[in-house]
């Protein structure tokens, strides 16, 4: 027991340290990617013009963003959770730790309508957290891309943080080093599974249409404002009404904007890529 | 809005003196900023007709209609779990189990359209100029021509199946695919399958007809077609004594806005390509009780 009392005090340092890293990176990115974002749409705007394409720019706009806050909200907020988790589990020995590797790794894999129809009976009226009314809004939609992303940076992020040597953490102890100087030293070297941890689940999250259709509605005000519609239900509802053209360029605009995601992040959390 | 309330506060003084202001803050009344949910059919939802009555209703009323299009099934049980407040449907059985079992109090009739049977120009099947929508439904089964199917428990699915029924024809095998989607992805899937015929609504129909290779091959009762083919559309608010949250006040301003002149004026000048999609029955100065209840309900019945 008094084993695990410094290990988790080790944890909770690595855990400040790792929100404070997190939440910087993430505020660098969406800052990053907001002049981005309103270039491209001044370019697409001027392009409505030429191309006469059939939709409005408020509502690209909109679509986007609802698209971005729901993704990067549900993507920070189970960064959060997710990275301490796989410390925790990572740092660790318990019994039936392979099963709760299993269970994560399984839920990496987890069918999005699955997760919407049970984030659904969760949120709806009769449901237990019916009172909240959250049904066909944008934290519903939150919640269950949260759902989707946790896994997937809890699973990558533990193969990462389980594969720095322990080697490297003992000579960061020889050395002197106090506990916030391991998880320091283990944060760095494990970083670009970090990272990848997260890009792959802002990927599951931002490109699915599962779960976010089911719980959002994929709902647009009277005035063409997205309330609730993300790029890919917009998508399936454009392909649903056969207009196959602005399905395809919201579509364009939905893969550079995961390419942007990638790019920014890679940077800010590689450096050398 | 505290500000706004310190300052109401601070002025309360004066209020007394000019009492006839007070009125003015009835502009803050409650309603406004409250958001009303409402299911309803990818077929009011694909035709845009729901863009042009909600933003007269968000306008008159200062309140966010969220328009949630789902088939007739599904938005029926959305209400029926009280997540949405008011439902627009086209499935008179399916409403009136909706109400029978309590949860929908005041239906109205709102507007019809009907349903055609549309297929490829060169008609492989043959069915061109039948009059009997049974006979098309018959030669599709014996002819085994494509026939792509909602299969979505939507309000044109039932309607379909309705049909089946009537022709005695157990539809099923290879030239049977149920596609388990909205009317505008049947439309596509029949327009990309050689051959295939689809049953829609008229109003989807024509305002997808220009992204399509399909033709009217059967018309409904609005150009002189069979009485089955009609589809009438139902709007009911969901009852506030089974959901305590749902927003009653708000469902029944809505379907108070859109059965009266102005609502169905709106609906009456919905057009696609200069053509009227929907036709509004709401306004009558006869009376028509049965719009009120289960179809065929009398106080006969227990």
């Amino acid at each position: 027991m008094t084993g695990m009392v410094p290990s988790l005090i080790t944890l909770v340092e690595g855990f400040a340290l790792l929100t404070w890293v997190g939440s910087g990176l993430l505020a660098s990115v969406v800052s990053h990617l907001a002049p981005v974002v309103s270039t491209l749409h001044a370019s697409l705007g001027s392009g409505f013009g030429l191309l006469d394409v059939p939709f409005e720019r408020n509502y690209v706009e909109s679509i986007v963003y609802v698209s971005l806050y729901v993704s990067l909200t549900a993507v920070v907020l189970s960064t959060l959770i997710s990275l301490p988790v796989a410390m925790v589990i990572g740092f660790s020995e318990f019994p039936g730790k392979r099963l709760v590797v299993a269970f994560i790794n399984t839920g990496m894999g987890f069918p999005s309508v699955v997760v919407g129809l049970v984030v659904l009976f969760a949120l709806s009226n009769q449901g237990p957290l019916g009172p909240f009314d959250l049904v066909f809004t944008k934290e519903a939609m939150i919640i269950s891309q949260f759902v989707l992303a946790a896994p997937v940076i809890t699973g990558v992020s533990l193969a990462a943080v389980t594969s720095v040597e322990e080697g490297i953490r003992d000579a960061a102890y020889a050395m002197g080093g106090t506990r916030l100087d391991v998880a320091l030293v283990t944060i760095n070297e494990a970083r670009y599974g970090i990272v990848t941890g997260i890009l792959a689940g802002l990927g599951r999250a931002i490109s699915e249409v599962g779960s976010v259709l089911i719980v959002g509605g994929n709902i647009a005000s009277a005035d063409g404002t997205s309330v609730t519609r993300t790029l890919t239900t917009a998508i399936q509802l454009e392909a649903r009404q056969g207009r196959f053209e602005t399905a395809l360029i919201l579509g364009g605009i939905l893969v550079a904007l995961v390419l942007l995601i990638n790019g920014l992040l890679l940077r800010l959390g590689g450096g050398r890529i | 809005m505290q500000r706004r309330d310190f300052l109401a506060a601070a002025a309360g003084g004066m209020t007394a003196a000019f009492a006839g202001c007070v009125g003015e803050d009835d502009l803050d009344a409650a309603i406004l900023d409250e958001t009303l949910t409402l299911t309803t059919t990818t077929s009011t939802y694909d035709t845009g007709l729901l863009g042009d009555v909600n933003a007269a209703f968000e306008d008159r009323y200062g309140v966010r209609v969220e328009a949630v299009a789902q088939g007739t099934g599904a938005a029926l049980e959305t209400g029926r779990n009280g997540d949405s407040d008011v439902v627009m449907v086209h499935a008179r059985s399916l409403e009136d189990d909706f109400i029978r079992n309590g949860y929908g109090v005041n239906r109205r009739d709102l507007m019809f359209n009907d349903f055609v049977v549309v297929g490829p120009d060169d008609d492989p099947a043959g069915i061109d100029g039948l009059d009997d929508v049974l006979d098309a439904f018959e030669t599709f089964a014996e002819t085994e021509s494509i026939f792509v199917s909602r299969g979505d428990d939507s309000g044109t699915h039932a309607k379909e199946l309705d049909i089946w029924d009537a022709s005695g024809v157990e539809p099923g095998g290879e030239w049977y695919r149920e596609a388990g989607s909205g009317m505008g992805e049947v439309l596509n899937q029949a327009d990309q399958t050689d051959g295939a015929y689809a049953l829609s609504d008229r109003g989807t129909f024509i305002s997808q007809r220009s992204e399509v290779d399909l033709g009217i091959r059967v018309e409904g009762p609005i150009e002189g077609g069979p009485e089955l083919l009609s589809n009438p559309y139902g709007i009911v608010a969901v009852n506030p004594g089974v959901h305590e949250d749902v927003d009653y006040d708000l469902a029944m301003a809505y379907i108070g806005f859109i059965t009266s002149r102005e609502g169905q004026e709106i609906i009456a000048e919905y057009t696609v390509d200069g053509e009227q999609l929907f036709f509004p029955e709401a306004v009558s100065a006869d009376p028509n009780f049965q719009q009120y209840v289960p179809e065929g309900w009398s106080t006969d019945e227990e």
